[in-house]
Order: C-alpha cells, then structure tokens, then sequence
C-alpha cells in the first residue's frame, strides 16, 4: 500500500476513533441524544461530560506521549527510551503520593490539588536531570540517560516510604492513582492538557530536521548545521515538561510513548517530516480505543488504563529488546 | 599558491586538561587536497571536529576563507565546509539513502524546514556523484560498509561546500570500495574545485592521493608539505614511530611504503 493512502488511513482512522468512541459503553447513546442534547436527558450528559471529555483528554494524552517517545527516541538513538527516561512519571507519583499523603482536597481549574503535587513532582525530577547536565557540562546522552534512572529508582522509593507509613485508604488512593486514569467529569482536564500538547508538536515541528539529523548522530547533526546543544536543551525540557503535565493529570500510562512511534515507523516510514503527525494521530487514537477497551471490557468494572497499556506494552518491549537488527542480514 | 581556504593559527584543544592538540598552524589553498596523517591517537580527528566546531573550547586563531570561524553561525559553516564521520559505530539508520543524502540540505532550509528551491537538484547531483543511485530507494541500514561511507559521501556533496573533510574515509573498506571512494573524491576535487582535507593513518593513501600533508604526532605538527617529499625513511620513522620498506611503484611512479616494526 503506497504511504500516501496508508497516511490517510490513519487520519481518518484516528479521527473515527475519537468520535466512534463515546457512542460506545456500558449505557447506548443515541444519535439523538449526541445531536439534541438536553440537560435532563441521561444519555446526553454521559456522552457531552463525561464520554467525550474521557475521549478528548485520552486522544490528547495519547498523542503527547507517542511524539514525545519519537523525540526520545531520535534524542537517546534508542528504540528503548520512553518519555519517562529521565524519571519524568516517577517524580510525578511521588508528587501525586506526597499530595495524597498530606490529604490535600481542593482543586483548582478543574484539577485537583494532587495534579498539582504531581506536576511539581515532574517538574522535580527534570530539574533534577538537568542540574546534573549543568553541573557535569560534557555529560553524555548515556549520563542522561543512568541519572534517569537514579531518579527513578530515588523517587520510586520514596513512593514505598510514602506508602508504607500512609494508612489504608491513603495507600489504595496512591496506587489508585499509580495505575493511570482518565476518569473525569467534564472539558477542564483536556483543556487544561491541550495548550501543553500544542506547545510541543509544534516545537517539533518547527524542529523535524533537527530531529532526523539527531538521530543518525550528534556530530553529524553539528556538522550539517545543527545547534546541537541548544536544540537537545530546548526539547528535553520542553517535552519533558508536556510529559509532566500529562502525567500529572492522567497518571503514568506507560509503553504508549514506546509502541506508537515504533508502529508509525513501519508505517510511514523513519522521516520525522512523516512520523511526527503519524505519531500525534496514531498515538491519540490508541489511548483512545485502549480507554474503551479498558473501560467497556469487564463491564460494568472499569480497569485502569495504565495497566491495560502495560498488558500490551510489555511483550512489545520484549519483542523490540529481541528482534534482529533491520540491516544485520542484508549488509553483513 | 592558491588563495586560502582554510588558515589555522595555534591551534591548541584540550580535554579535562590533558593537551589533544598544541599549536597546530596550516594553510589549505582553495582547490587543494591535504592529508593529515599520524599514529592513532595524534590528534587527527580532533582537529577536523575543532574546525567542524564540533567540538568547542580550543584556543587559536582559525580563518574560513578570511573570515574567523566563530564569525559563522553553524548553518554557515555547514554552507562552506562539509564533514564525513569515520566510519563505525551503530549506523542502523532506518532512513532511505535519498532521505538521508537530503539532510545533507539542513544549512539550507527556510523557516520551519521549508525546503530550498535547490535542494532535489543537489541532492540527484550528489547521489549521481557518489554513485549510489542505484540502491537510492534502500534503507541505510541495508547497506554494505563500503555502499554507506559512500552515502555519507553524497550527504556531505549534498552540502555543496567549498572544503570536504573525511575522516578515515576509507578506513574498514576493501580494495575495491577504497579505490571507488578514491576516484570519487578526484572527481569531486578536479570537477567542482572543492578542497579536500581527509585524516588517514594510512600513508600509502596520503601518497596516492598526492597534495600536500600535514602530519601529526602527540597533538603536535611534525611534519608538513608536498606529499611527494613524504616518503622519506627518517620522517616517516618520526612521525609513526616505526620502520618502512619503500617500494617504487612503475606505474604510478611513487615511492610507496610498507611497515616494518616498531621504531628501534
């Protein structure tokens, strides 16, 4: 199938996704009720609050965390890295553990005061990473990429700290919270993501041929023009930082970062002029379909999304971890 | 002479403190073809990276075509001066070679990567230069090691600068890849008048390529001119630390050598 038929595919795709997906659930919608709402009208309220807005925020949520595992990936020149390499969702949960632990209950715009906490604990991690980048000035890719995981394993023991001297119901709200969600009543939390998401697919994509250059080498990419160290800086805070605030809503939903990059490349190809909006669209309607199974498949129980992403993400790890290397048949 | 491409005053780069090079001073004519030759670990490749200013930090004086290197922005530079990495390392780039030759179209392109109204006429001139349109179509990743230092050749023609620097750029190539990869860049040099300046630790290469040479040894010049006064038992000994067997070679008329131990 030529890539041109293959990319509109996936935006008519993606875009189905988005709209078919509040009609589906455990109460039927109908068209009626999308078309003539009224606020006394059940069906009308699940579908415009609380469907919709679950679609919106996941399509949003999802779209940032596959092109920021594109941009991570091209960064690291690594298939493995995610947008939580540099301990990004670990700092996030432990903010959101120290919100729950603290009891904090107000909210503001629409979030709750433990987004908040999460968000600062994002916010946390990646000054963390980069105090270390600016202390040790030639710190490599591969430094970034171990104080990532210092910060991860730092941050993942405090949550246990968190945990173990929380009672109860404090415990099962923080690990509530660890398994990603996007339950919500309303636009508040899909606006408040959106500008965030926004800000970052365009800066990647003012940034596309930094990013190819990048990602076949740092020394290359200087010598073809590339400010190396200034673009590597603005994306890895920037993206981070979109990272932070979609993790500090939705909670760490893990591998969508690692999986949809990885299917958009053998779709469209690796020229991030053609990946990024693949990944935006591709990745948006993922979460999407992935919430729905989540919540439509044990009906009336709804899983966590979080775990239904690990389910699938994890044996895509693997099976990225094992397969051969493209070239290592063809060129030897 | 011809007029200055290139002129490298003091050059002095260090990492951590421990000296990589000292005081290194040459001047590249425009049109010309040097080779910077040394043992491993001379400092070679160092300095195509300060002048690629891929690596920052050295101290010294270095003019582009009369005007100082840090009075160029990066794009600039790229504009002027094209590079080619040594070969190695994880090169599985998933990139198409007409996708990856078109990067070599980075310095060019308008506000959010808009590309240049020159850019396809540039890049089919440099796969046609190369010699690689026939695997045009085929991921990098496909390629042999000899097929790929010649895309990144193309990439770096792509640039359509006025200096190529190539490090080792026949280095893990067989007999047949290195004399493609030779006649190349003859090409390019009597064609388009592109200097060359290429790192080898190869001599016979520097002797092949004929030019001028700039020999290197523990950071330091040890040696430079024309590369027909190079084969010279005792300079030779000096610049490597070993012994060289010489042998005259009818066809080409050269002097070319062949290593025989450690220096005593």
């Amino acid at each position: 199938m030529k890539r041109a038929t293959l990319s509109i595919l996936i935006v008519a795709g993606s875009l189905a996704t988005l709209m078919c997906a509040p009609l589906v659930g455990g109460r039927d919608i109908p068209l009626t009720a999308v078309f003539q709402p009224g606020s006394d009208d059940a069906a009308s309220v699940i579908f415009w609050q609380i469907r919709l807005p679950r679609a919106c925020l996941a399509w949003t949520a999802g779209a940032g965390l596959a092109a920021a595992g594109m941009v991570f990936q091209a960064l690291f020149r690594n298939p493995l890295a995610t947008p939580f390499t540099l301990g990004v969702a670990s700092g996030a949960s432990f903010g959101a553990a120290v919100g729950v632990r603290l009891g904090l209950g107000a909210a503001f715009l629409g979030l709750s005061a433990v987004s908040f906490c999460a968000m600062a604990g994002a916010l946390l991690a990646i000054g963390v990473v980069y105090g270390l980048t600016v202390l040790k000035r030639d710190c490599s890719i591969g430094g970034m990429l171990l104080a990532g995981v210092a910060v991860n394993f730092f941050f993942s023991s405090a949550i246990l700290l968190i945990q173990y001297t929380a009672d109860f119901h404090d415990t099962f709200r923080i690990l509530r919270w660890l398994m990603g969600a996007l339950q919500m009543v309303g636009f508040d939390a899909p606006l408040c993501v959106l500008p965030f998401v926004a800000a970052g697919a365009l800066l990647m994509a003012v940034l596309v041929g930094e990013l190819n250059l990048l990602s076949v080498g740092e020394d290359l990419a200087a010598s073809r023009g590339v400010a190396v160290g200034r673009v590597k800086a603005l994306l890895f805070f920037s993206i981070s930082m979109m990272v932070g605030v979609i993790v500090s809503v939705c909670g760490p939903i893990g591998f969508v970062g690692l999986m949809c990059p990885h299917i958009c490349r053998l779709i469209v190809g690796a020229d991030h002029r053609r990946l990024l909006p693949a990944a935006i669209l591709f990745g948006g309607a993922f979460l999407v379909a992935c919430d729905t199974l989540a919540r439509t498949a044990f009906a009336p129980t709804e899983l966590p999304v979080g775990i239904f992403t690990a389910f699938l993400g994890g044996p895509f790890f693997l099976w990225l971890l094992l397969k051969p290397p493209k070239g290592a048949k063809v060129a030897a | 002479m011809s007029e200055p491409a290139l002129e490298i005053e003091s050059l002095s780069f260090s990492v951590r403190g421990a000296p990589i090079l000292r005081n290194i001073s040459a001047r590249i004519g425009h049109g010309e073809t040097w080779s910077i030759i040394g043992a491993n670990g001379a400092g070679k490749s160092s300095l195509l990276k300060c002048l690629m200013r891929i690596h920052s930090g050295w101290s010294g004086r270095v003019q582009l075509f009369g005007r100082p290197l840090e009075s160029y922005s990066q794009r600039q530079l790229a504009q002027r001066v094209a590079y080619v990495p040594q070969p190695g390392g994880d090169q599985r780039f998933p990139y198409t070679v007409r996708e990856f030759v078109r990067m070599g179209r980075y310095p060019y392109a308008g506000p959010l990567g808009a590309a240049h109204p020159g850019d396809k006429a540039a890049v089919d001139e440099a796969i046609a230069r190369a010699d690689v349109g026939r695997f045009a179509a085929r991921t990098f990743d496909t390629l042999s090691g000899g097929e790929r230092q010649k895309v990144f050749i193309a990439a770096a023609l792509a640039q359509q600068g006025d200096i190529l620097l190539l490090d080792e750029p026949t280095a893990f190539l067989d007999y047949r890849h290195q004399a493609e990869v030779f006649a190349i860049l003859r090409a390019i040099n009597r064609d388009t008048r592109t200097t060359i300046v290429a790192v080898t630790h190869d001599v016979n290469a520097a002797l092949l390529a004929g030019g001028h040479v700039l020999a290197l040894r523990k950071g330091e010049v040890a040696w430079s001119g024309p590369t027909r006064d190079l084969a010279c038992e005792k300079r030779l000994g000096r610049i490597f630390d070993a012994r060289f067997r010489f042998l005259d070679d009818p066809e080409s008329g050269l002097r070319l050598v062949a290593p025989q131990g450690a220096a005593q």
